[in-house]
């Protein structure tokens, strides 16, 4: 039986995007809030990868954010290994904690650190979590890792700017292995790339994931990468979860219209010839979100209900249709 | 042994990271840095200048002809003796002419710019210290330490450098006992100069942390659990020093002028410690009765330093723009 590793339990996030005090005395208008996530639970089975996709705004990277702890929820919890990260960590317990999750972020040049070379910066984590490390050690280690990662110990005497893209995703990927992870949270780690290098770092994240018994939370909004990648997913629209379900499960029968609609958009070898059907509209605001299900304007099959309740989340959807038999 | 996990079986020279390929003065000479500074004959005379004033001043003790403090070696009889000639009681030869008291203006100008130097480069030191931590912390903590810090520099930009000095001077001098006013001056002195100039480090610092506290790699050391305070230092600090840098070199023209001016309105360093800008004071009082000399070579030199300084700002600014290469 596989174990969960990761919990996230009714997870919310409320952003304060009010005008400036005096601002608000003056216009006389009151406290404005967006809610970036609203009550998502998901949990991600140790060595697996979950992956959440959505549009722009839906709330992915918040979720990220959320589960290093870059961002406090506002409510519900994320249990980790059976630890309840709420209330925020401290000490020994924390750094423990600390050294099992990493992260790799969209852009790889800015997730370096310019000023540094490779090989302080892919040793940086050894410098935190492994204090006596000897100076040779430390780069015997970098060296590793480079070599691991599919670039040579040579490079780590070098500067960011003087790789390209893809090398700078793979020293991203080093510096995230470098004290033994087993949990990292990728941040569409191949969106900033191009195609033919985004199969090759994916194709090594697998690669390690196999190798180290690795956790992957994955975001993206391309689906194809998800397809390649993921075990599980989440589809997120406007900070709610729409849908969760295994991958396969999901392609081939999806049951929300939003997941539906976006994977009609997704262009197939198999219907060259036949027109692809757009998305249509966009996502609304998330000041001023929609009553209801947060869809139902873009949603084909929206009655009454749908503009007045928010649907629950009933066997991985969240739709009124689908619970009532309307679609299926 | 060390505890190795992977690739096991290639040896670890193969593996290890090289300590360094280039030599620091290497690179040095190699960076795009000096190629601009070699290629700009304007950057390269002017660090000429600032670096044979910089060096007079230090050596002052050592090269000037005369110790103009030493009143045996003075002789009143001397004064007003014109440039490129001999005294008229002394054997003392004055290649730039002899003040009031026959002080031998080169050797005063040497002895004077040591204090402007000094309290210029200490001003500035003090400014830019204060002015990037304040800046740093006000970047990265947001909300209202940085409405607080923010506020007060606002004030402060919005009086005139010299008036905060002179403030800080008057207050100064209410609470330093007589006794100890002369030697505490200097530092007085620095301390003014310092307070008005911080300003500037404050915003920009905070301006460029601000952009930098977003980027990932902060994010990065932020999950690793790294103190806030190697983040700020070890990633925030390198990364906002250039435009730092810029403000610290013409701060520094703009605190030897400070200096010069506090002192030519009579509030700076005592008469004893002459500045170029207490020499510049003395000689304008002859300048009327035709002893050019005594005005005329300390404020060539404090103009000579202030431009070259401000010189190599200019092309400070310029280089560390990638937008201008």
């Amino acid at each position: 039986m596989t174990k969960t590793l990761l919990d996230v339990r009714d997870l919310s996030r409320r952003f304060d995007v009010s005008q400036p005090w005096l601002n608000r005395k003056i216009e006389g208008t009151g406290k404005r809030f967006v809610n970036a996530v609203t009550e998502v639970s998901f949990s991600v089975n140790q060595g697996e990868t979950f992956a959440l996709v959505g549009e722009s705004g839906s709330g992915k990277s918040t979720i990220a954010k959320l589960i290093v702890g870059l961002l406090k929820p506002s409510h519900g919890d994320i249990v980790f290994d059976g630890i309840s990260l709420k209330d925020g960590l401290k000490g020994a317990k924390a750094r423990a904690l600390r050294r099992r999750f990493q992260m790799i972020f969209q852009d790889p040049l800015a997730s370096l650190n310019p000023r540094w070379r490779v090989v302080d910066i892919v040793a940086e984590p050894l410098r935190v979590f492994e204090r006596g490390m000897s100076n040779r050690d430390q780069r015997l280690r970098v060296g590793e890792l480079l070599t691991l990662v599919g670039l040579a110990p040579e490079d780590g005497v070098k500067f960011p700017h003087q790789f390209s893209g893809g090398q700078r995703q793979r020293i991203a990927i080093a510096r995230a292995l470098a004290a033994n992870p087993d949990f990292i949270v990728c941040d569409e780690p191949t969106s900033a790339l191009d195609v033919s290098v985004q199969a090759q770092i994916l194709n090594l994240m697998k690669d390690l994931q196999k190798e180290f018994g690795l956790t992957y939370v994955f975001i993206s909004h391309n689906l194809q990468v998800v397809r390649h990648m993921a075990n599980d997913i989440g589809v997120l629209y406007l900070g709610r979860l729409a849908e969760f379900a295994e991958a396969g499960a999901l392609f081939d029968a999806p049951k929300h219209p939003y997941t539906r609609m976006l994977l009609d958009a997704v262009p197939d070898i198999e219907m060259t010839g036949r027109r692809r059907k757009q998305v249509e509209g966009e996502i609304p605001s998330p000041i001023d979100p929609p009553s209801g299900c947060a869809f139902h304007p873009r949603c084909p099959f929206a009655n009454d209900r749908c503009k007045r309740d928010v649907p629950l989340v009933i066997n991985g959807v969240a739709c009124h249709a689908v619970e009532e038999g309307r679609i299926g | 042994m060390e505890n190795r996990t992977l690739f096991k079986d290639v040896p670890a020279e193969d593996l290890i990271v090289p300590v360094r390929v280039q030599g620091r003065l290497a690179r040095a000479l190699d960076s795009d840095i000096f190629y601009s500074w070699r290629t700009s004959p304007v950057t390269v005379v002017a660090t000429l200048v600032a670096l044979a004033l910089i060096l007079m001043a230090l050596f002052a003790p050592l090269i000037a002809p005369y110790d103009p403090f030493n009143p045996a070696s003075l002789n009143l009889m001397d004064g007003f003796t014109p440039p490129a000639s001999t005294g008229a009681f002394t054997d003392n030869y004055f290649l730039m002419g002899a003040d009031n008291q026959g002080r031998d203006v080169l050797s005063t100008i040497m002895y004077g710019s040591r204090v402007s130097l000094f309290v210029g480069i200490l001003a500035t030191l003090f400014a830019m210290t204060l002015g990037v931590s304040l800046g740093l912390i006000a970047g990265y903590n947001g909300g209202t330490i940085d409405a607080v810090i923010m506020r007060i520099t606002d004030v402060q930009l919005s009086f005139p450098a010299i008036l905060i000095a002179l403030l800080i001077f008057g207050i100064a001098r209410g609470l330093i006992p007589p006794s100890q006013q002369e030697s505490m001056a200097v530092w007085v002195l620095i301390l003014a100069i310092g307070l008005s100039n911080w300003a500037q480090f404050a915003r920009t610092v905070r301006g460029a942390t601000m952009v930098e506290r977003q980027k990932d790699y902060v994010s990065a050391a932020r999950i690793m659990g790294v103190h806030p305070i190697l983040i700020l230092l070890r990633h925030v600090l390198p990364n906002v020093l250039g435009p730092v840098l810029v403000i610290g070199t013409i701060s520094l023209a703009l605190a030897i002028i400070e200096e010069a001016t506090l002192s030519f309105l009579g509030v700076g360093v005592p008469p004893t410690q002459p500045s170029l800008g207490t020499l510049i004071r003395i000689g304008q009082q002859f300048l009327f009765s035709g002893e050019w000399w005594i005005l005329f070579f300390p404020a060539v030199t404090l103009i000579a330093l202030a431009l070259s300084v401000n010189l190599l700002g200019d092309w400070l600014r310029d280089a560390l723009n990638p937008k201008l290469r």
